[in-house]
């Protein structure tokens, strides 16, 4: 269906090809998952795929890409939209119009499909991805994940042969992640649709795979056999992590497999869980942030209502919960981005209300990672970036950077912000907010494109912030991380908050917030493969 | 309540907005443009388009700061205009001999001034007009009736149109990011550093909204041949530099007002013929689209009587159009105010936009 046959992209200016003589054959009806680190050339590949590399990109490409017969070399991404469909990561850029409905009938449109049949497969495509309670609202108006399946489902209905799609998953809640790859699923296997898609969060789609290509590099594995790539990817699942551990073969990729094996490395625990209890981090008194009686209103919407919280100086709180459900708009409300239509919230030891100081005293109470880091990036290069923070906050000249480098390890100084990896990127915004050393760290969905180890950086960052007395709010979809860094969750739904417990036991107690490692151990409540790793290290 | 509240054309809005400008850039008077922005200011509260953020006030805000900045370098530098009441006099700084023909600093007359705020004021006005069809229907609703045989001008049109409302979402994200950094995000220091990011935010949305047209099939080879294709071009591309000269002819009294109209005339007929001989081929097909009924004429003509007007007006040098800058208030041509006031006529005969929830 798809080849590539000695395929090399370079892109205008860069030293280095992002892709390297990359030959692969995609047969028809295959879910193909491709696996690689941040910047190791995932997306490149899947551009060539309808030929936005080169054709809209520039760069040079040589060697061919045919899908379905068609070279995109002659052939033109719009002359190829009735047979691929792509969907590329931030949807929000990408809408062409303003109502759900239409983005959906638009592609439609443009084949020239006769209306009656655009009106059945509207209805039909918006029941499959569970948009029809939002078919008359502005796109702009929805969550990420909202946006993010209407985007695919707005693809999807234009009927193409081969869908390709960069982390469909990575803005969805577990429940609308596992949606989207069961439609996804269901499409491949009734519909013959070929489907090629790059995802960080192999936890969630590494089981659904029907082979899998790896990338490091701009260098490409053949299609390898999933179980296979995964018993020596560098990037692999908290479950293969596990498998890895306690020597299982052939590795298991779901839970259902790995639970029927599960069964002596339980027992082999049983002894262990009742000594080994993880202490929990030391915290102190819960006034670090107190929010009482919240309303928050939004375009004429209640967003928010009657909602309290208190969280414990030094500690880490994930807020969860499904798209939409208000996780943002409380960190806005937090650090005075929208305003309060009732309750009140209070920051610190010293009770500052963010509303009523101007920006320069809010800052050292309360710090927010907004969902697009890049909005917090001004300057021309990572190191002037830096200069313009220490001068913003008032801090000692080379803070951030010294910061910046404690977190990511070594960013290049000179490169500009806007080229940077999304990683990097986030690397680099949370840098410069804690320049301003607040008392209380808000992140909005920090893990978006970042790959495991990124992301495994991300937690020990935040771990050692916490140890130092920084109150940590992050809302994120990401149980893994959940599971690795938070003392407490809280989920809300409806801008209410419907669980607040410790981390343990609401991620044991949900099934869709459970991480794998708890998935396949329950009854016993192990968070992490780490933990695991540790209790059998030390009841050997 | 119907399931989906009938929304106006898209296209009669921007005729609409297109007519006000066009009247309100053929006057000096600042009482008809006082108007004009007025009935923008009415007709968006309104009968806005939910799915928009309301551009029309980030429009307004332009045109005070065009206005402002207007009236100081006209303090400083003097605008060619003299009076005969003098305000006040700020030093002079001398210059050498080879800017002789600049001032700097000396005398500020009151008529001079007033030349600046009614100058600028029209350039506020015309941008009023194009905020307020902005945020009446957003150019992306527009887009859907772009005729896909304009690929290439039409991705031209895409990133253009899509440019300036994203500028002002932008602008707000930025604005808000900033004040985690710790600034009030005002003044002017600050929109100035602010100018390069949001510039550049606004630049890729608008390139990734081309990109996402590109690959969803906008203006996929419809034609036979590609001689077909570039002959409908070809002709669009002129028709359109026509209409754009016609148009620039018409706004600006000065540049050959005799040539504007023949001009816009052929240049529409050009136009007009390449789509016509690109939609007999075009295989595009509509979902739900709006349909032109008198409401939609209705409010194309009310944008339409303003600018035939005040065109009409100027041509035949009515009092009170252009008006000499002095002291007290110009004449006001009671017709101007009528057709003025006519353009507000849409706030109540249109269907009323849906307001469900956002």
């Amino acid at each position: 269906m798809i080849t590539f046959d000695h395929v090399s992209v370079t892109y205008a200016g860069a030293p280095a090809p992002s892709l390297h003589d990359v030959t692969l054959e995609i047969p028809e009806g295959e879910l193909v998952l491709v696996v690689g680190p941040t910047g190791s050339g995932k997306s490149t590949l899947l551009r060539t795929i309808n030929g936005l590399v080169p054709h809209f990109s520039g760069g040079t490409l040589s060697g061919r890409v045919t899908v379905d017969g068609l070279d995109t070399a002659r052939h033109r991404p719009r002359d190829l939209a009735t047979v691929v469909g792509l969907v590329e990561q931030n949807p929000s850029t990408t809408f062409v119009t303003d109502v759900v409905e239409d983005e959906v009938a638009y592609g439609m449109e443009t084949m020239g499909l006769d209306p009656t049949s655009i009106r059945r497969r509207v209805e039909e495509t918006l029941d499959l991805f569970g948009l029809t309670p939002l078919r008359g609202r502005p796109l702009g108006a929805l969550s990420g994940g909202q946006q993010q399946r209407a985007a695919i489902a707005a693809l999807f209905a234009a009927g193409p042969r081969v869908l390709v799609l960069d982390e469909p998953t990575s803005a969805l809640d577990p429940v609308a992640a596992e949606e989207v790859l069961a439609s996804l699923h269901r499409i491949v296997h009734d519909l013959g649709v070929t489907v090629v898609l790059a995802e960080h969060r192999l936890e969630r789609v590494v089981h659904h795979a029907d082979r899998v290509v790896l990338v490091d590099g701009g260098h490409t594995s053949d299609l390898l056999d999933p179980a296979e790539a995964m018993l020596d990817s560098q990037i692999y699942p908290p479950v293969v992590g596990l498998s890895r551990l306690a020597g299982w073969a052939p590795t298991p990729l779901s839970i259902r497999d790995a639970r029927r094996r599960a069964s002596a490395l339980r027992e082999r625990l049983v002894e262990a869980s009742s000594r080994s209890v993880p202490e929990l981090r030391a915290v102190g008194p819960a006034t670090a942030l107190s929010v009482s009686d919240l309303r928050v209103v939004r375009a004429g919407r209640i967003v928010i209502d009657e909602l309290d919280l208190g969280l414990e100086a030094g500690s880490v709180t994930t807020l969860m919960g499904r798209n939409g459900a208000g996780k943002s708009t409380l960190l806005g409300a937090i650090a005075a981005q929208h305003p309060v239509a009732k309750g009140r919230v209070r920051l610190g030891a010293s009770s500052v209300d963010p509303h009523a100081v101007p920006p320069r005293e809010r800052v050292r109470a309360v710090g927010l990672v907004p969902q697009q880091p890049e909005l917090l990036l001004y300057a021309d290069s990572v190191a002037a970036e830096c200069v313009a923070a220490d001068a913003d906050f008032g801090a000692a000249p080379g803070t951030t950077a010294a910061l910046l480098h404690r977190i990511s390890g070594g960013i290049d100084g000179a490169q500009h912000p806007r080229d940077l990896s999304e990683g990097q990127r986030l690397e680099l915004a949370l840098a410069v907010i804690l320049a301003g050393s607040p008392e209380v760290l808000l992140l909005d969905e920090p893990t978006r494109g970042l790959d495991y180890g990124a992301k495994h950086r991300l937690g020990e960052v935040l771990s050692g912030l916490a140890a130092e007395g920084t109150t940590i709010l992050l809302a994120t979809h990401d149980v893994e991380l959940a599971a690795e860094v938070a003392d407490r969750v809280v989920i809300l739904a409806d801008g209410e908050i419907v669980t607040d417990g410790k981390a343990r036991e609401v991620l044991s107690a949900s099934p869709a917030f459970a991480p794998q490692v708890t998935k396949v151990m329950l009854p016993q409540t192990w968070l992490t493969v780490a933990e695991v790793a540790n209790a059998i290290g030390r009841s050997a | 309540m119907p399931l989906r509240p009938r929304l106006l054309h898209p296209a009669a809005w921007w005729l609409w907005g297109l007519g006000l400008a066009t009247a309100a850039s053929r006057t000096t008077n600042p009482v008809v443009l006082l108007l004009v922005i007025g009935v923008c200011i009415v007709v968006v509260t309104e009968r806005r388009d939910p799915a928009t953020t309301n551009p029309l006030w980030g429009f307004l805000a332009i045109g005070a700061i065009i206005i402002a900045f207007r009236v100081v370098m006209t303090m400083l530098l003097g605008n060619g205009v003299h009076g005969e009441t003098v305000l006040f006099t700020l030093p002079r700084v001398p210059l050498p001999e080879w800017a002789s023909g600049i001032r700097l600093g000396g005398p500020v007359t009151l008529e001079s001034l007033l030349y600046a705020v009614y100058d600028s004021l029209r350039l506020a006005a015309v941008l009023a007009c194009l905020g307020a069809a902005n945020a009446l229907a957003s150019p992306r609703r527009l887009l859907r009736y772009l005729p896909a045989t304009l690929y290439d001008v039409g991705t031209a049109v895409v990133v253009g149109l899509t440019f300036a409302p994203q500028l002002v979402t932008d602008a707000r994200a930025v604005r808000a990011a900033r004040t985690l950094r710790g600034h009030e995000g005002t003044g002017a220091r600050e929109t100035a550093r602010l100018a390069v990011p949001v510039l550049e935010t606004a630049f890729e949305r608008s390139l990734g909204l081309a990109a996402s047209m590109e690959s969803r099939g906008y203006g996929r080879t419809v034609h036979a041949s590609t001689r077909d294709r570039r002959l409908a071009s070809g002709l669009a591309l002129v028709g359109l530099l026509g209409v754009l000269g016609g148009l620039y002819g018409l706004l600006d009294a000065s540049a050959g007002g005799a040539l504007g109209l023949p001009l816009l005339a052929v240049g529409a007929a050009l136009a007009a013929a390449s789509l016509v001989v690109g939609a007999s081929r075009e295989r595009r097909s509509g979902h739900r689209r709006d349909r032109w009924q008198w409401p939609e004429t209705v409010t194309a003509l009310a944008g339409a009587v303003p600018a035939v007007v005040l065109v009409a007006g100027s041509v035949r040098g009515w009092d009170g159009i252009i008006v000499t800058p002095a002291p007290g208030l110009p004449a006001l041509p009671l017709p101007v105010v009528a057709a003025v006031l006519l353009a507000a006529v849409p706030a109540w005969l249109t269907p009323r936009p849906r307001e469900e929830d956002r």
